[in-house]
C-alpha cells in the first residue's frame, strides 16, 4: 500500500490526459440519441483517441495483448447495467440512462472519468438517481482537503446516497491513478471498519479516481457470463459518475473537467 | 430545581486532544474544548479532525462542551 505522490508538473500532465477524456465524453454525450448503437459511440471514441495521440486504457485490459481482456474502447452501461458494459449493436432508446466510462493514457500519464447521460425525458425517479449520484461525487470533491482521511468523506457520500433512498454499490470502488489506470489506494464510496484500519490520509499530491455508483434498488450486483458486464441483481437502474481528482494545498482539483 | 437549559450548536473538529477531548470550532467562530458523550464512547464512534459535530454547552461555561452527535 504505497501511495505514489505526484508533483505539480506531473499533475499538469495528467490534466492533459484528462482533457482528452473530457473531449471524448462530451462527444459521446452529444451522440447519445435514440437509435444510436453503443458500438457507434465506441468507434467514435477510438477515432478521438487516435486523433489526440492517446491510447485507450480499457481496450484489452488487463493484459493489453491484442484479442485478450476487455473488448471495447469505452465502458458503456445502459440502465440496469452498473459498469463495464461492452459496446454492441444495442440501440439506445428514449428514456434510457447511458453511463459512459472513459480512460486514456497520454504521454505516459492517465486520466479516467465517467458520466451518465439521460436520453430524452427520463422518469423523475431515474432523474433523481442521476442527480443524487452526481451530488455524491460533488460532495466528495467539496470535502477533500489535505489532512482529512478518506473514511470521513466516504461516510458523507454513503449517508447522502442513503438519505435519498439510493444504495451504494459495494463490489466496485474508486482507485488511485497515475502512470497506470489502477494504483493504490482503493477508494471506496462507503464506510467500513476495514477502511478505518487502512485509512487514506489525504495530502498534497494524492491523485484519486472517485467513482460513486448508486442503484435505485438494492446494492447487490451480478456479473454476466461475458465476464465483464455488471448488472444490478434486482434489475433496477444504476448511475455512475467519475472524476480524476488531485488533492491540492487548499482542497481538490478536478483533472477531467476539460480545463 | 430544574436543570439549566443546554445550548446545542454545530461545529467542526479542529484537533484531537488527549483523553478523548477535542478542540471544536463552532459555526459562530467560537472555539472550545469538548469531550465525547458517554454514549458515543460506548459505541466507539470515532471522531477525526474535520468532522462536523453537534455540541452541547452549558450557558455558565462557554469554554467547555460535550459532543453528542457526529454528522
Amino acid at each position: 500500500m504505497a501511495i505514489k505522490l505526484k508533483s505539480k508538473e506531473e499533475i499538469e500532465r495528467m490534466r492533459a490526459a484528462g482533457r482528452v477524456v473530457h473531449k471524448v465524453l462530451e462527444q459521446c454525450r452529444r451522440m447519445c440519441q435514440p437509435g444510436t448503437t453503443t458500438r457507434e459511440i465506441d468507434e467514435e471514441a477510438y477515432r478521438i483517441f487516435v486523433d489526440q495521440g492517446a491510447r485507450g486504457l480499457f481496450k484489452n485490459y488487463p493484459t493489453y495483448r491484442p484479442g485478450e481482456g476487455f473488448p471495447g474502447n469505452l465502458c458503456i452501461s445502459i440502465n440496469e447495467e452498473v459498469v463495464h458494459g461492452i459496446a454492441r449493436d444495442r440501440e439506445i432508446q428514449s428514456e434510457d440512462i447511458v453511463s459512459i466510462d472513459c480512460g486514456v493514457e497520454l504521454d505516459g500519464w492517465c486520466g479516467d472519468a465517467a458520466i451518465t447521460v439521460m436520453v430524452g425525458s427520463v422518469s423523475p425517479r431515474i432523474r433523481k438517481l442521476c442527480e443524487v449520484t452526481q451530488g455524491v461525487l460533488h460532495l466528495a470533491v467539496d470535502n477533500i482537503k489535505p489532512g482529512r482521511r478518506w473514511s470521513q468523506i466516504a461516510r458523507l457520500m454513503q449517508n447522502y446516497a442513503e438519505r435519498n433512498n439510493m444504495s451504494v454499490v459495494r463490489d466496485f470502488v474508486g482507485h488511485g491513478i497515475g502512470r497506470t489506470m489502477h494504483e493504490d489506494p482503493k477508494v471506496p464510496n462507503f464506510w467500513s471498519k476495514q477502511l478505518y484500519r487502512n485509512d487514506i490520509l489525504l495530502r498534497e499530491g494524492v491523485v484519486l479516481a472517485v467513482e460513486p455508483m448508486c442503484n435505485l434498488g438494492k446494492k447487490e450486483v451480478v456479473t454476466l457470463a461475458d465476464g465483464w458486464t455488471v448488472l444490478t441483481a434486482d434489475r433496477q437502474p444504476s448511475a455512475h459518475y467519475e472524476h480524476t481528482v488531485a488533492v491540492t494545498a487548499d482542497g481538490a482539483d478536478l483533472l477531467t473537467d476539460g480545463r | 430545581m430544574p436543570k439549566e437549559e443546554k445550548i446545542q450548536l454545530e461545529g467542526e473538529v479542529l484537533d484531537a486532544l488527549p483523553n478523548a477531548m477535542f478542540r471544536v470550532k463552532l459555526e459562530n467562530d467560537h472555539e472550545m474544548v469538548a469531550h465525547i458523550s458517554g454514549k458515543m464512547r460506548m459505541h466507539y464512534i470515532r471522531i477525526l479532525p474535520g468532522d462536523r459535530v453537534t455540541v452541547e454547552i452549558s450557558p455558565y461555561d462557554l469554554t467547555k462542551g460535550r459532543i453528542t452527535y457526529r454528522h
